[in-house]
């Protein structure tokens, strides 16, 4: 159950130190490890700096645009064919920084703190942070939520680093293998955390909807993905609701 | 540093980061005024969740990096395999990553890549 917030003693220390310490022990710091030594690897082999990639972990924060960005720019790409393919990936942040933030702000919550949570959010943290904020202090919980961020991102840059330095000993197989961490972690949070039937119904139209939407050659694919997907899957929901 | 070193480096913000962090600026923005018990954030959440389905669909089907290296047709079993794994462990993300990463894993070793 929802705790009752202590509103006179907001205590931000004992929230981060808690989501550092849900952050070490969640089951993403297994798949964010192997995903960024995957990540660290491709960017040596593409030619790239151990500095430059792991600033691309801290800046980015997010591995599907971080392989996106690698890959393209080791083809030659042009920054700013790039920049945009990234930028559509990086659409889905949106719509989940605000699902996240209203349920982790305060009154008291400095615009820091927000932009602090709102860069760590990506698909581990937002998952993670959704499912166990609410069990804490309402005055805790940006804190609780950098707190589970900053757990993963050190493991990830840690992982960065491993992979880059070990990217010339490590067998294109499992380099392969650790890029479908991604989606394989993605698909199994996802539905675990999904309680509503509205929840379920976007995940199971998005499976269909982005591969057809890609094939058919649709432009803005992930943006038309989300908002039919998710649209119908909330009409469904509230039809459902409306006739009980 | 010279000019040539710091490129790298100019393209990383402006070709990765801002770009990319621009939509969490804008998730900021967007949210403010919408409180927790909003039937608006249950619609943001089906958006967020669909288009998070569509991006692990074309992670799968249309694979960047390495990964294209990896027969299509393995890409969609071992996934398979790694929701079936996820199921019977009662839904255990653990169990699942696991079994459908080691069954591309032990593809790839049975095919000889």
């Amino acid at each position: 159950m929802v705790q009752r917030a202590a509103v006179s003693n907001p205590r931000p220390l004992d929230g981060f130190v808690a989501g550092l310490k849900a952050g070490f022990t969640s089951v993403f710091q297994l798949v964010l490890f192997g995903t960024f030594v995957s990540i660290g690897s491709l960017a040596h082999d593409l030619g790239f700096s151990a500095p430059w990639v792991v600033l691309s972990t801290l800046l980015i924060w997010a591995a599907p645009a971080q392989v996106i960005m690698i890959t393209a720019l080791g083809a030659g790409a042009a920054p700013l064919e790039v920049a945009i393919a990234v930028s559509l990936s990086a659409m889905r942040l949106l719509p989940m920084v605000v699902s996240l933030l209203p349920i982790i702000r305060s009154e008291r919550t400095r615009p820091s703190g927000l932009i602090l949570a709102a860069h760590f959010t990506a698909v581990s943290m937002w998952i993670e942070a959704l499912r166990l904020a609410p069990t804490r202090p309402r005055p805790e919980r940006v804190a609780f939520a950098n707190g589970i961020g900053a757990s993963f991102t050190a493991t990830s840059v840690l992982a960065t680093i491993l992979g880059h330095f070990l990217a010339a000993v490590l067998p294109k197989a499992l380099v392969a293998a650790l890029l479908f961490l991604t989606p394989m972690s993605f698909m199994t949070s996802v539905t675990r955390n999904s309680r509503m039937l509205s929840d379920r119904l976007a995940f199971v139209a998005g499976l269909v909807l982005g591969p057809l939407l890609v094939f058919y050659k649709v432009g803005l694919d992930l943006l038309w993905t989300g908002l039919l997907g998710g649209t119908a899957a909330y009409l469904f929901y509230r039809l459902r609701k409306g006739m009980r | 540093m010279t000019l040539r070193e710091l490129a790298p480096y100019f393209i990383l913000i402006f070709a990765g980061f801002l770009p990319h962090e621009a939509w969490r600026w804008l998730g900021i923005v967007l949210s403010r005024g919408l409180d927790e018990t909003s039937e608006v954030i249950v619609w943001v959440r089906a958006v967020a969740i669909a288009i998070l389905a569509g991006v692990v669909a074309k992670i799968v089907v249309f694979s960047p990096g390495a990964l294209a290296g990896v027969p299509l047709w393995v890409r969609l079993s071992a996934a398979a395999a790694g929701m079936l794994a996820f199921f019977l462990a009662r839904q255990s993300v653990l169990v699942g990553v696991a079994a459908g990463t080691g069954c591309l894993v032990l593809a790839e070793l049975i095919l000889g890549r």
